[in-house]
This record gives C-alpha cells, sequence and structure tokens, in this order.
C-alpha cells in the first residue's frame, strides 16, 4: 500500500501533534490534559486542531495546578485511563513533583503490583529562547534518578512521531522531554511513520575515534560538531541515549570498546548529573577499554542567564564539544 | 629458593587458563618471574593476595576443570627452580610521582601483546601513554630497557649466587676438559649465510654454537640433566641455560626449550627474545627452572677459555672462549685459522673424562660441517 520510500516533509511539533492525533483515535481511553492544550492549542501549539477534532471530554483544558493535574492524571490512569498530560515546562512540574516522585513513581511497587499507571507526562525542556532561569532548565537527569518511571527524550522527528504510542502503552509512568528548541525542527519523515522502540539507545552516525554520547536537545549540535571533527580527520560516533532511564549501557560501552575514547553532551548541570551517571558507569563497566578520561560538554553550573550571549554561552554549543572532542584525542600525536 | 613475593595476578577468578599460560608475577631472588600454569582450567578462586610473602608449594589459586564446578586443584610456584641462582630482584612500588601514565586501556592492551611498559615512551607532551603508543611499540619491538635499578636487588643477587655456586663447589666433584676447535668453516658459511640474509634476519655466531652443543649432548647424555638426591636424572630433552650477563653486574641463566629440535632462526629468535626479557627483568618461570645445562660464553670479553663452575642440580656446564686467529698445523703445513677454545666442567659423579673427551669430540665434529646444523634437528 504505502511507498516504503514515500516521506512528508514536516516539523518536530506536528510530528508531536500526529502523534496524539494517532494515539487518540486509535484508543478511546486516551485523553490530553494541561495548561492552554485546548483552546489555546498548547503553550508551543502542539495540539492546535485537537480540540475541535476530538472534543473538551478529550482535550481538557486544566487550571493552574500542576499538582492537582498531574495527580488526576495519574487516578485516571489507575482507573484504567490512558491519559497524556502535558506540563508546560520541566521548570514548572517541580510543582507536582510529589505527585510524580511520591506516587506515579512508587504506588506499584508499593501495592505489590496490584496497580499500573499507564500514564505520559510530556514536558519542554531546555534553554537557548530567552525565557531566563525559571523557564529554561533541563531537569530531565534528575528525573532520571527516580526509580520507577521511565525517562524518554525523543531528538529526531521519528521519535516525535513514534514514542507517545509505545509509552502509552507502558502499564508505568513515562515522561517524555521534549527540548523546546526542537518544535520548529524541520525535515523528512516516512509517510507510514509509526510507534518506536523506546528501550535502545541509537548510533546516529558512526565512527571509530570517540563516541560522543548525547540526548535530545543537544543531539543535533553534536551531530553538526561530528562532521566539524570530521573534516579535521577525527571520526566520532554519536549516540542518541534516546532513553534516560533505564540507561542502554551496552550500545554505550560497544561503542566504548571500539573508540575507547568519549565525551558526553548534557545540557544539564555536571553535579550529579546524567552525565556523571554515565561516566560512573563506565568507570565501574568498562574502566580497561578507556584510552582517555571521559570528558563532558555540560551546562555552566549557573542558573540559565537571560541576555543571549550568556544564555548560549551557559549551555553546550558546537565550538565547545568540538574543542572538548579534540582534546580527548589529543593523546594521537 | 623457600618463598616468593606475589607482584600481581595475570587472571581472575572465571578466566580460562590452558598450561603454560603465564598466570602470575612473583619476585623471587632470581627476580621477578612470571609463573606458568602447569594445568588448564577455569580459575575459581585467587587464594593469595598480591604482595603477600609465600612458601613454595602453598596454594595460589584455585582451578575447576573445565566446565565444571570442583575446585581442587592448586597452582604451586613450587615447580620454580630448586635452588636460587641469580637475577634482579626489581624493587617494588614507584612512587607516585615516579609513576608513568598509562591509559587504563593501553596497560591491557600492553598485557595482551607482551609489550614491556618501560620501554614505551608516550609521544604526547601529556607524557600520557595510549593505545596507540602500545601499537608503536609493539610494532617496533624494541629492545626493553633497564630493570629499575635498587642497590638492594643486586645484593639479593650476589647472595642467591654465593649460595649457589658455593653449594656447587661444595657438592659437585667437578673435573675439567678443553679443546681447540678450527671454526674458519663455520665462519665462512656464516658469512655466506648472512650475506643471503636482511640485517635483521642474520645469524650471530652463537646461533650455530648452540646448535652445535645441544646436537652434541644428545650423544653424551650424562651431560644433560640433574643431580638429585643423590642419584642422576638424565633429561631426553635439551634445555640449554643461556649465562647471559645482567647490566651492571649479575648474571643469569634461562632456558631456551629444544635447543637441540630448533633451526638456526628459531634460535636466533629465541635469544633474542631472553636477552630482551632479561634486561627487561622479565622471565618465565619455566625459563629459570627448566635448564637441563648451561653454555657459558665469555668470548666477546676476550678470554681464551672458560673454566666453568656447575650449577646445581645441572652436571655440566660448556664454555666457549673468543674465536681469535691462530697459527694451525695440519698435514705438515702452518696456516692462519680461525680458532675457539670449547671446555667442559661436568661432575663427576654423573660422568667420566672419557665422556667428556667424547662430548668435546662430538662438538668439534658438529662445528667441521656447519652446512648440516641449519637443518640438522
Amino acid at each position: 500500500m504505502n511507498d516504503a520510500a514515500a516521506t512528508v516533509r514536516t516539523t518536530y511539533r506536528e510530528a508531536l501533534r500526529a502523534a496524539l492525533r494517532d494515539a487518540l483515535t486509535r484508543d478511546e481511553r486516551v485523553f490530553l490534559m494541561g495548561e492552554d492544550v485546548g483552546r489555546y492549542g498548547g503553550t508551543y501549539a502542539v495540539s492546535k486542531g485537537l480540540l475541535a477534532e476530538f472534543g473538551d471530554e478529550r482535550v481538557r483544558d486544566t487550571p493552574l495546578s500542576e499538582s492537582g493535574f498531574v495527580g488526576a492524571g495519574i487516578g485516571a490512569a489507575l482507573n484504567g485511563m490512558l491519559p497524556v498530560v502535558e506540563v508546560m515546562t520541566c521548570n514548572f512540574s517541580l510543582l507536582a513533583l510529589d505527585q510524580i516522585v511520591n506516587n506515579a513513581a512508587t504506588l506499584r511497587h508499593m501495592s505489590g503490583g496490584q496497580f499500573s499507571i499507564p500514564l505520559v507526562i510530556r514536558m519542554a525542556t531546555g534553554a537557548g529562547r530567552q525565557l531566563a532561569a525559571q523557564h529554561s532548565h533541563s531537569f530531565e537527569g534528575w528525573y532520571a534518578h527516580i526509580p520507577g518511571i521511565r525517562i524518554v527524550t525523543p531528538a529526531t522527528l521519528e521519535d516525535a512521531r513514534g514514542m507517545l504510542w509505545t509509552a502509552l502503552m507502558d502499564p508505568d509512568p513515562v515522561i517524555m522531554f521534549e527540548n523546546a528548541l526542537l518544535y520548529n525542527l524541520e525535515g523528512e519523515l516516512a509517510a507510514d511513520a509509526g510507534p518506536v522502540d523506546i528501550n535502545r539507545a541509537v548510533v546516529r552516525r558512526a565512527g571509530q575515534d570517540l563516541t560522543l554520547v548525547t540526548y535530545g536537545g543537544s543531539l543535533g549540535k553534536t551531530l553538526a560538531a561530528a562532521e566539524v571533527l570530521a573534516a579535521q580527520g577525527v571520526q566520532a560516533e554519536v549516540i542518541d541515549l534516546r532513553t534516560l532511564r533505564p540507561l542502554d549501557m551496552p550500545t554505550v560501552l560497544g561503542s566504548l570498546a571500539k573508540t575507547h575514547r568519549m565525551v558526553i553532551v548534557d545540557e544539564g548541570w555536571k553535579s550529579g548529573s546524567l552525565a556523571a551517571e554515565i561516566m560512573a558507569r563506565v568507570m565501574e563497566e568498562a574502566f580497561f577499554d578507556l584510552d582517555a578520561p571521559v570528558a563532558r560538554v555540560c551546562g555552566v553550573e549557573v542558573p540559565i542567564p537571560y541576555p543571549k550571549h550568556l544564555e548560549e554561552a551557559a549551555i553546550p554549543q558546537v565550538a565547545g564539544i568540538v574543542a572538548t572532542a579534540l582534546r580527548t584525542v589529543g593523546h594521537h600525536a | 629458593m623457600e618463598a616468593g613475593t606475589l607482584v600481581e595476578w595475570r587472571i581472575k577468578p572465571g578466566d580460562a587458563v590452558t598450561r603454560g599460560q603465564v598466570v602470575a608475577v612473583v619476585e623471587t631472588q632470581k627476580g621477578a618471574i612470571d609463573v606458568e600454569i602447569w594445568d588448564s582450567g577455569i580459575v575459581d578462586r585467587l587464594v593469595a593476595r598480591p604482595g603477600a610473602k609465600i612458601p613454595v608449594g602453598e596454594v595460589l589459586a584455585l582451578l575447576r576443570g573445565d566446565g565444571k564446578t570442583a575446585a581442587p586443584p592448586a597452582t604451586t610456584p613450587s615447580a620454580i627452580a630448586p635452588t636460587a641462582v641469580t637475577a634482579p630482584v626489581p624493587s617494588a612500588a614507584q612512587s607516585a610521582a615516579d609513576r608513568q601514565k598509562i591509559s587504563p586501556s593501553a596497560r591491557r592492551l600492553a598485557q595482551e601483546l607482551g609489550v614491556d611498559l618501560a620501554t614505551v615512551q608516550a609521544q604526547t607532551a601529556d607524557g600520557v601513554i595510549s593505545r596507540a603508543d602500545i601499537e608503536r611499540a609493539a610494532a617496533t619491538a624494541k629492545p626493553a630497557a633497564v630493570a629499575p635499578a635498587a642497590g638492594d636487588w643486586r645484593a639479593q643477587m650476589r647472595k642467591a649466587i654465593a649460595a649457589a655456586m658455593a653449594r656447587a663447589k661444595r657438592e659437585i666433584p667437578h673435573y675439567y676438559l678443553a679443546t681447540d676447535i678450527d671454526v674458519t668453516p663455520l665462519l665462512a658459511w656464516l658469512a655466506a649465510e648472512n650475506a643471503k640474509r636482511s640485517v635483521v634476519e642474520r645469524l650471530l655466531p652463537a646461533v650455530p654454537l648452540m646448535k652445535a652443543v645441544a646436537l652434541a649432548l644428545r650423544e653424551v647424555p650424562e651431560l644433560n640433566g640433574f643431580w638429585i638426591d643423590g642419584a642422576f636424572r638424565p633429561s631426553s630433552a635439551v634445555h640449554l641455560g643461556m649465562a647471559i650477563a645482567m647490566r651492571g653486574g649479575g648474571l643469569v641463566a634461562p632456558a631456551i626449550h629444544d635447543a637441540d629440535r630448533k633451526t638456526c632462526d628459531e634460535l636466533m629468535a629465541a635469544l633474542r627474545d631472553l636477552i630482551t626479557r632479561v634486561r627487561g627483568g622479565r622471565l618465565r618461570s619455566s625459563e629459570m627452572a627448566d635448564p637441563t645445562v648451561t653454555l657459558t660464553s665469555l668470548g666477546e670479553q676476550g678470554v681464551a677459555q672458560v673454566f666453568g663452575v656447575i650449577y646445581p642440580p645441572q652436571v655440566a656446564i660448556v664454555g666457549l672462549g673468543r674465536i681469535r686467529e691462530r697459527p694451525w698445523v695440519t698435514a705438515g703445513t702452518v696456516a692462519v685459522r680461525q680458532v675457539l677454545t670449547a671446555s667442559l666442567a661436568a661432575d663427576h659423579r654423573v660422568s667420566d673424562g672419557h665422556r667428556g673427551a667424547l662430548f668435546l669430540a662430538a662438538l668439534d665434529r658438529l662445528l667441521q660441517a656447519p652446512e648440516t646444523l641449519a637443518e640438522k634437528a
């Protein structure tokens, strides 16, 4: 039927919307809820048009109360629904942290497996839009600390289109972090694109000189850096983690076993971060594969600044990734 | 030797090991030696801790047979050499400041490729040795650098030599024989042979001499073996102990195994390898334990003749002096020939001068037909 090679020009935002529309169509238990998701069409315009298409039972605007509507989503999931809850940005999700960490993440375990919470929470993350500190932080690494929830970070059109349904089918809570700079990402997507695996990291570019590990909003910058490195004779392998919890370490370590050098690119702060966790696991599981210390390109440890030049300086950029990668392969005389 | 200090394990529990594999490094009076394992199997448990001084015969590790769960057979260093003789005992830990910076991966690669880290130079300003440096070192196979110097091991080694040689002179009734051998044909053959070879493949004169000594020993088995518990135990294999001087004093005499069965090229490779590792302080336990006879060549130092002292429990030592031009009378005519004085010191409890003389005669005869040495196995 469908020509496998047929593609459509689309954006990350449209791919997310297509995923929502697909989920709402596939299963009547699915509904979307959050601040301004209905009449306004979503703060980032992801759910634009869905209210008219599916009605206000299934696309629900909520009060400005993260704890309230995330808790409602957990309750709905406990009672057999498949809720998709949108939290405007991860910065505001901290108001719902009690619901997420103390309820969503624990109830399966505390009930001896009697309760499932097939909930998906979507939230925007990351800096770069001059929205200042209270709208620009990256907390996915924090959430990845919590057992009982799965953390996914779509970084491509395919994953924006495909991760939602797979996440809804997971019987446990899944939080999807959408880097806000990606919403306008434009490209070709297979016309028949559908659900994708959310267990595995993916090698987005193959190379043998070093491994660049990243995810989400930093993937594009890291691929651009790999391009610059290639021009200088350094072949970087780029891994998109895709899922931050549980981490797909076999893919990461498999690449390291080939390249023996690694740089981790993570917009989050270094201290106690996801990048730190990956380094720790490399030490535990692959110490003898290392030919150089693992290096990190992370967010500078300040609240994300408002001025454009300072904001850019505070998060990973192509030049910084290239410089760190060159230092890491610097032992090659 | 009564005890050794475990320096490091080269295996870990769960590893599959095969007979002859190097499993540990043990520091002895004769230096740091690589201990080989005598059974194949799976490493079940490492009993001895690195740094511990362990009596000979003590259990070092437990093995289980392939795929089985039982864990009895033990690895012990007891098979290491009868008595202490020689060799360096490199002093243990270097201070943190002196410690070479080596990436973990490079360190493991060096182990896998048998590269002596002391010989590797980092190519970059930060001085960290990386995989590329190890690969380069393995490719060029540079000779090893001198083992870490310390006054301590030299004194230890001298003590070990003193003990072994005093025992030899106290217990072994030596008899001595020597003969002059015309090696002109040998040198002519060697020159022709080397002309055909690239520089790296060339043979040293020592190589056909080793081969001839090994073959001659097969003809007189009373010179090849051990005197143990009041009886001679001949050896069917000829493991030629090569006396090799250490830089800065002392010597070791590790074995070249089955020297009589090796071709000249194999002997040359074995000799080069042995000398490299002697100077790098990395010998294997079987090389230290196995020599069935010793060969010592002091010709390079200019001496005409060697009167050897037997290394117990061996029963003979063959000495080679300098090759020099001498007037040589054949059939009533004086000619200038290249002449070598070969000597034998042998244990009179095992053999008599008659047998020793037959050995030197055989050596002479073999050296007159050098072209046959190359092939003979």
